[in-house]
This record gives C-alpha cells, structure tokens and sequence, in this order.
C-alpha cells in the first residue's frame, strides 16, 4: 500500500496529549497532591511525605500504565476484528470475548467456593483469574470463527457474538443464584472492571502480553491491508487466508483476554477508537492505523481513569461505566455524521 | 494469428466443474478443454445458471475441480503457491472490496501486495506498474476519492486498474460489465481489448453483452447446459451455436445482423 507520511504531525500531536494525559493522571486522584511533589516523587529526592510517594509508586503509576496498556490493547484488538470480520461493528466486547472472559472468571470466583479444598484455594489464585479469562475469551472467538467459516454473512456473526454473550450472562447468573454474597461482591466489582487492583507484578504480566500480541499483530500488518479487499480478492493476491486469521485470532484473544482479565470486561474502547482514529486519519493503511489506534487508545483511556478517579472525592466510579457513558454517544455520532460507518 | 500459438497461457484440460457436498456431486460442465493464448481476448457467454461462475471460480482456485486440470503459464494452478499464481492470474470480481473507505490509490496500489516487502513499501517499480495501471484505466483523477464515492462505472475501471497493477499475464474477470450504462460497458470491453491486443494479455471475461462481445473478442467460449463452443465469434456465427443459448421459442439469433431477436 501507498505510504503517506503526511501525518507526522498528527502523531506528535496525539504523543504530546498522551504526555499530558499521563501527567494528569497521575497528579489527580482521591488524595490531593500537589503538582511540585509529583515531579519530586517520581524524577527529585521524593515527596514530602512518605504517604505520597507510596501513592504515586505504588498505586498511581501501575494504574497508569495499566490504562496505557489496556487501552492500546483492547482498541488494537478492535481495529483487527473489524479488518478480520469486515465489519465496522467488531469489536471485542460485542463479539462476545469479554462475555467468554467473564464466563471464565465467573467460574473461578465463584466456583472456587462450590468446590472447596486445595482445588478451591488454587482456582481463588489471581493467576487463575488470568488463565480463565484468557480461555474464555480465545475459546468464544475460536467459536465465532468456526462459525463464520460456515456462515458468510457478517451481520449473522455479530448475532452469534451477542448470542454467545446472553448465554455466558445466563451462565453466570445460574452460578450467582448458587453462591455465597462474598464471592458474588467480587465477581460484580470484577465485572464493574477496574484499573486500580493491579500490582507492579501483575503490570508486568499484563504489559508482557500486550507487546507479544502487538508484535503479531504488527507482522501481519501486511495481511490486514490486504483483507481490506475481502477474502477472495486476498487470496488471490497470494495471502495464506487460514495462516493470517489464526495468527490475527491469537493476537486479538492474547490482547483482548488478557485486559479483561486484569482490568475486567472494558466495553466501546476497542469498538470506538478504531472509528474516532479513521476520522482523523484518512487511509486505510494499517501501518499507519496500528500506532494510531495504540496512542488514541491508551489516551482515551487515561482520561476514561482521570474522570472516573473523581479528583478530589474519595469516590471512584466503575471504569465500565466511565467508557461506556463515553464511548456510546461517540459511536451514535459517528453514525448519524456519516450515516454508514465504514472500516 | 499463428505465432502466437507457441505458448499457451492458460490451458483447460478435461476439466469438469461443479460441486461437492456431503459426497454427492453436482457437475456442472464437464470435461471441457480449451487453450488461450497471449494477446487475445475471450468472451465466456452463456444463460444464467449455465455455470459461467463455476468456472472462473475453478479458474481462479476459489473452488476445486471434481476432475481435470487447469494450468497457466504451464504450471498446474493447484501445485502452485498461493504467491506464485497471484504473480500469474489476476481477478476482477462481482463482488465490490470490503472495505469502502479504501481511497483508490491505495486500492489500487494493493495489488502490488505479492511483490512488495513484509510491510507492503512500494519500490519503483512497484510505483510504475500503480501509475500505469492508472494511466491505461483513465483513473488519474479519482486517485485521492473514497470508494464509497464513485459510481459503478468508476468502480469497475478501478477494480480493473488494481487487476493491471498486479502486472499477471493472465486476467480473469467475472461479469465486469453488470450494472453499467451502454457507455461504460463499451468502454470497459474496448479497454479489455486493447489490453490483450496491445499488451500482450491473456483475457478471459464472462458476460452477458453478447452482441459487444461478438464484436471485440478474438475468441468465445459458449456454454450451455450439455455441451460447449470454444471458437472464433465468427465459425460460432456460422455455425448456428448462437441459438443453441436461450429456448428458441422466445428468443433467436439473427447471422447477418449478429444480434439477438425476441421472437
């Protein structure tokens, strides 16, 4: 594909708000600290207080990059799908891969209880918190894949992903009615989905992943340029169409799986960003579109966190909810803007 | 055109199409045979439901042959690697690309995808055979516009401009003149003609322009349901095969004025 380079200034643009969004939220959260104390606590001698630097070290940097991460990593695992589905609605929330990571993640919390003992103990482990979710999200999109190789139809892909949705919601809610009100707490503050739980271990797993998802993702960066075109054409253009979807299947299921296991179900980022980016950026060139998406991602998501950290209050508002509030009107705009949404 | 009967570009042999499913198959033609050269153009005419489809299917490797062979340069298509054919045949589908915010320049200069590097960067080369494509297809001035913006006679020139920029010896196009205006079907078919008379291509295209096609194509390859005509349009014609497409009772075929009458 033709490469432009006539969007350099677009990206140092979206790099320096990124900066600014990162600074932003880093110096705004429940406990007030002054902006001073923030640059000495992470570049000076440390802030006046201990308290405050344990803050910033310690909760307020790993949440930051946890958003920086997980927001590059669900829009990216959007932008594939649409390209991979060729359809503007893909995205990993409506095909029903956050439903498949809670459907995992309702096992484990609560059936940990159900099945008591050593068994119990190790399913309550957060590291089964991740394999589950990373298995229900790569075993819902391997389903809707099967799926779509039998049914052509785009539209009835959606339909099967919102299928599989409302039976992992149904599942779930069989498991709650057998629960205990502990573990149903968990699984609901889980599914609220929140950025702020993760220690610098877990970040580092978490950030592992993405770049193992992003760097496939990046290798096929080609083959999605030639998907634009549609299956048929691709192949005849010589690309292995069973090699490149299994290889954009596990690069979309590591990043969006192993998000929503960490931070929990995330919806429109990954559905939204892809479109806000495609408004900016005029070309379809995913080697243009990838970074771009990356950096909107983890920007909208910063300032998703900052808004729902309620500087100021000791309140913090579900991350879900924040996104979701956001990302809806974006989407509904963009529709009646252009009337069709296009990928 | 003697000359150029040395070498064969595309080549059908006992060839029988049609489906497979759960073991009961569906023929569709069978056993045809038929040799196309450099430089020529042929029309495949046919009713609906004739199997025109099923073959540039099977030419294009989007579905198997239930037996037979098909080759292209003097290679079986179903040893060939996928990269290999791509470098070999070229298609021009019904089917519009997927994605309508593809501008036309980057539409068209993705059919360069198998000879460009792991992120698709254009060489020289790569930005002749686009420009060419472009020049030949009158396209020049819809290089910036948006799919989703142009009419179908544009679309189809650019579908075809994206075909060229793949530089294959052979191209193979399904249809491409549905839906156009009698302008832009002329257009599309001279274009077509002139490509393999002047360019040295291999053209193969299914149409339902039958009195268009009689005029341009070297070569017709006609099909009805149990039996085939591979020939100049002229020993067609004077052979009477035209009226072996369509029920003679509604529809004939008129040798001297070559065109179909309703009866």
């Amino acid at each position: 594909m033709l490469r432009s380079s006539k969007y350099h200034f677009h990206f140092i643009l979206l790099g320096i708000s990124l900066l600014v969004a990162f600074v932003l939220n880093l110096s705004l959260g429940s406990v007030s600290i002054p902006f001073i104390q923030v640059l000495k606590a992470f570049f000076g001698s440390g802030a006046e207080k201990e308290s405050w630097n344990y803050i910033l070290l310690n909760y307020r940097l790993p949440k930051s990059v946890t958003a920086i991460v997980s927001g590059a990593g669900l829009s990216i695992s959007g932008l594939m799908m649409q390209t991979l589905f060729r359809n503007p609605l893909a995205g990993p929330y409506v095909l029903g891969i956050s439903s498949g990571a809670g459907l995992g993640v309702a096992i484990v919390i609560l059936g940990a209880g159900t099945v008591g003992g050593l068994l119990g103990i190790w399913l309550s482990s957060p590291w089964s918190l991740v394999l589950a979710s990373g298995m229900g999200s790569f075993l819902v999109l391997l389903a809707v894949m099967a799926v779509s190789y039998k049914v052509k139809d785009t539209m009835a892909i959606l339909i099967i992903g919102l299928m599989f949705g409302t039976f992992s919601t149904a599942v779930v809610s069989v498991l709650s009615y057998f629960s205990d009100a502990e573990q149903l707490q968990q699984y609901v503050f889980w599914s609220f989905g929140s950025l702020g739980n993760l220690s610098w271990n877990q970040v580092g797993i978490l950030t592992l992943c993405f770049f193992i998802g992003l760097i496939l993702c990046i290798a096929t960066g080609k083959s999605l340029n030639t998907l634009l075109l549609g299956e048929n054409y691709a192949r005849s253009m010589g690309l292995h169409i069973k090699k490149t979807t299994v290889m954009i299947i596990l690069s979309t299921s590591i990043l969006a799986g192993v998000v929503t296991a960490f931070a929990g179900p995330i919806a429109f980022i990954g559905l939204a960003v892809p479109h806000l980016v495609r408004q900016v950026f005029h070309t379809s060139d995913h080697f243009v579109l990838i970074p771009a998406v990356l950096i909107t991602g983890s920007l909208l998501m910063l300032l998703c966190d900052t808004v729902a950290q309620m500087p100021f209050s000791t309140y913090t508002l579900p991350i879900n909810a924040i996104t979701s509030i956001v990302g809806a009107p974006v989407v509904i705009w963009l529709l009646v803007r252009k009337k069709k949404l296009f990928f | 055109m003697p000359g150029k009967k040395l070498n064969i570009s595309l080549e059908a042999r006992d060839l029988t199409i049609g489906y497979q499913l759960n073991r009961i198959k569906t023929v569709i033609g069978e056993r045809l045979n038929f040799q196309l050269f450099p430089g020529t153009l042929t029309a495949l005419v046919g009713a609906n439901g004739v199997g025109k489809s099923t073959l540039i299917r099977t030419l294009t490797t989007m579905q198997k042959p239930l037996s037979g062979t098909v080759s292209i340069m003097n290679q079986y298509i179903q040893t060939l690697s996928p990269l290999n054919l791509a470098r070999l045949v070229s298609i021009v589908l019904t089917e519009t690309p997927a994605s309508k915010n593809l501008s036309v320049l980057e539409l068209v200069s993705l059919g360069r995808q198998p000879y460009t590097n792991w992120n698709g960067t254009l060489s020289e080369k790569d930005k002749q055979a686009v420009s060419f494509a472009f020049k030949i297809t009158e396209i020049e001035s819809l290089a910036s516009k948006k799919c989703y913006e142009l009419s179908d006679g544009q679309m189809q020139r650019v579908t075809i401009a994206r075909a060229l920029a793949q530089d294959t010896p052979v191209i193979i196009l399904d249809e491409p003149t549905t839906h156009l205006d009698i302008y832009h079907r002329a257009y599309i078919l001279k274009l077509l003609q002139k490509l393999a008379n002047e360019y040295d291509k291999t053209i193969l295209f299914s149409t339902h322009e039958i009195d268009l096609a009689i005029q341009l194509s070297d070569s017709i390859l006609l099909m009805t349901e149990n039996e085939y005509f591979f020939d100049s349009p002229e020993t067609l014609i004077q052979q009477g095969h035209f009226n072996k497409l369509f029920p003679a009772d509604t529809i004939l075929f008129d040798k001297d004025s070559r065109r179909f009458f309703i009866k």
